[in-house]
């Protein structure tokens, strides 16, 4: 089973290969990826050192193209799968049905994984990416539960990744519109959800609002962490109870389903974070790293450490963990 | 330009459910969708009802089409999805890749729903060498870039081979989750959501903390708070190539708003304003490449 890896720039894909990564993924530095973040991502020098780094030191580098493509846009999509090719990328994540077919087309040698983003969800969604464009890979949205996870990896089509660790969305990734809504950009279109030019945090009397385009998201009171307003994690206001209407701030955590992901022949597990700093990259590669090695040499007596779960909630969002969909109470 | 009447989003009795469509047989539409799009446990009819009623209503000379699930999860859901593909006379709308392929199996043509992400024209092509004959928009694309996807479109060969749908009207369908938003507000698992959804037959308004609307929760399903009415753009999308304008149903007065539709459409009026018949403000912020949420023309 793969460890599958974030890095938003060279230092965090070095701290990621030094952790033990088997794969780090990364972005270009414009919105044919679903981080698009100021001051994140890789330009075509930074991508080729980064390859050149992780094959010296026997890791590989996947490019997340995954956001989909209007036409007026389209070259810098087409660029992205051009020069990934160029530099001797290991792997493109993509999500657009077009991307796809011109990637399919053009390198046919050069392994397509299909993006959290292109929501496949079930067997003949997978059979679809499969049959058009020879997918070696999936990787599964976080709405599946393991008995649903299991079943599909059964079917074997393609290969699959799960999401591991880090923000958990609680829609269908790719499916998503929230954004765009509220404040005209989204992940599909932008590569961003809430994005920080649409947020504004107003200081009151009764504490602390934070606003997505004039939008009341949350407020708080003085004895209260102000989090960010994601759209989804406000509190609102529904037949006149104020609750976390969608999702609250929490992180997901599978960690003590390694052995379960791994009997159902999981192929490699991610984790989210490319916006996150090279700290957190390094301390949360190196926790997964053990445990994965304990459950591949043991996975019978595989038990989760104390240690790994606290360094791991120490930096997860809002400080609680869940194992999210995976477990079908959450549902 | 044509009108559809898209599926019902909201969990309604299966007797409301009948008597809605049979009205629709005399309404001025031209298409009308049948079938759950939104959560699998939802079986007030089943699959067989649905082909049934289906094929009832195209007795009236009307295209029927079956919409599919937009979230597919486990192997009883495909199966579901199955029957409605193989029903063996009547088009089906594919709301998830899924159901694209079980199309293309048999090489049957489908309409694209609005939940498949098509946002290029090389989409459009890969889909339509499946047997894609109509497509859907996805709701947060604009006019402009409608028009630029038809006019590439128009490049790749395809262009008058498939026609173009517009959701125009009603709550936008914004989000799917694996949650059921409605069961959560309850305080009860989904597992044993005691279909709570049924109580809300035009969705549980969500709003902000200063009592702005801002969603609807429709189960597992947000939509938009604000409804959208694009009827005072017919015009330009008339001139882009939009071949149908999509009304989803409310519980109360879609009769009414298919029929202003109609009216102007046809001419007979230029007051496009509806406000009267809503319980919630419009918007058309998507069409203008705004914020979903935003309105200007629309009332």
């Amino acid at each position: 089973m793969q460890l599958v890896c974030p890095a938003g720039n060279y230092p965090m894909l070095k701290a990621a290969v030094e952790n033990g990564a088997d794969a780090v993924y990364i972005g270009f530095r414009d919105d044919t990826n679903a981080r698009h973040f100021a001051g994140l991502n890789f330009n075509d020098g930074s991508a080729q050192k980064a390859v050149r780094y992780a094959h010296d030191h026997g890791s590989k580098v996947y490019l997340a193209i995954n956001t989909y493509p209007q036409p007026a846009g389209w070259e810098r999509w087409q660029r992205a799968v051009d020069v990934a090719a160029a530099i001797g990328i290991d792997a493109l994540i993509i999500a657009d049905i077009g991307v796809l077919a011109y990637a399919a087309e053009n390198y046919p040698d050069l392994p397509r994984h299909l993006s959290v983003q292109g929501s496949a969800t079930n067997t003949e969604a997978l059979r679809f990416y499969k049959t058009q464009f020879d997918i070696s890979r999936a990787v599964i949205p976080r709405v599946l539960s393991m008995t649903q996870v299991r079943r599909l990896a059964e079917n074997g089509a393609v290969d699959l990744e799960v999401f591991g660790f880090g923000s958990l969305c609680v829609m269908v990734e790719g499916r998503c519109l929230l954004s765009s809504y509220a404040t005209g950009e989204s992940p599909n279109t932008c590569g961003a959800c809430s994005p920080a030019s649409a947020v504004r945090w107003v200081e009151t009397a009764n504490g602390t609002q934070c606003r997505l385009n004039d939008m009341l998201i949350d407020q708080f009171d003085a004895d209260e962490k102000a989090g960010y307003p994601v759209v989804c994690k406000g509190r609102y206001q529904v037949a006149g109870h104020t609750y976390h209407a969608i999702e609250e701030p929490t992180s997901l955590n599978t960690l003590e389903l390694l052995p379960q992901l791994q009997q159902a022949g999981i192929k490699a597990v991610k984790i989210e974070g490319r916006q996150r700093s090279t700290a957190y990259v390094g301390r949360v590669v190196g926790i997964w790293r053990e445990a994965i090695d304990s459950c591949l040499r043991d996975p019978q007596s595989f038990v989760t450490r104390p240690q790994w779960m606290q360094g791991l909630a120490g930096i997860s969002e809002g400080t609680q963990t869940t194992l999210g969909a995976y477990n079908r109470p959450w549902q | 330009m044509r009108l559809s009447l898209g599926p019902i989003l909201f969990f309604w009795p299966r007797q409301t459910a009948e008597d809605f469509y049979r009205q629709q047989v005399n309404s001025p539409l031209e298409v009308i969708y049948l079938g759950e799009t939104v959560c699998a446990k939802r079986r007030n009819l089943k699959p067989a009802d649905w082909i049934e009623l289906a094929r009832e209503l195209a007795a009236s000379g009307k295209q029927i089409v079956l919409s599919t699930l937009a979230l597919i999860e486990a192997g009883s859901d495909l199966s579901a999805i199955r029957r409605l593909c193989q029903n063996g006379e009547l088009l089906v709308e594919a709301n998830d890749i899924g159901a694209v392929q079980l199309m293309a199996d048999q090489k049957l043509p489908f309409v694209a729903g609005p939940s498949l992400n098509i946002y290029n024209a090389y989409t459009l092509n890969t889909l339509y060498r499946q047997g894609m004959q109509r497509w859907v928009m996805p709701v947060e694309l604009n006019a402009e870039v409608l028009g630029d996807i038809l006019s590439d479109a128009e490049s790749l060969g395809i262009g008058d081979k498939i026609e173009t749908e517009v959701f125009s009207f009603g709550h936008l369908p914004l989000a799917y989750s694996a949650r059921c938003f409605t069961a959560r507000f309850h305080n009860i698992p989904k597992d044993h959501c005691e279909f709570v959804c049924q109580d809300y037959p035009e969705g549980l308004p969500m709003d902000t903390q200063e009592g702005v609307e801002f969603f609807n929760i429709n189960g597992i399903q947000t939509q938009s708070g604000r409804i959208q009415h694009l009827l005072p753009y017919w015009r330009q999308m008339r001139e882009l190539g939009v071949d149908l304008m999509r009304i989803s149903p409310l519980a109360q007065n879609t009769g009414e708003i298919i029929g202003r539709y109609r009216q102007v459409l046809e001419g007979a009026t230029d007051d496009t304003s509806i406000d009267h018949c809503l319980s919630a403000p419009t918007c058309d912020g998507y069409w203008r490449r705004q914020p979903g949420m935003d309105s200007i023309a629309a009332g």
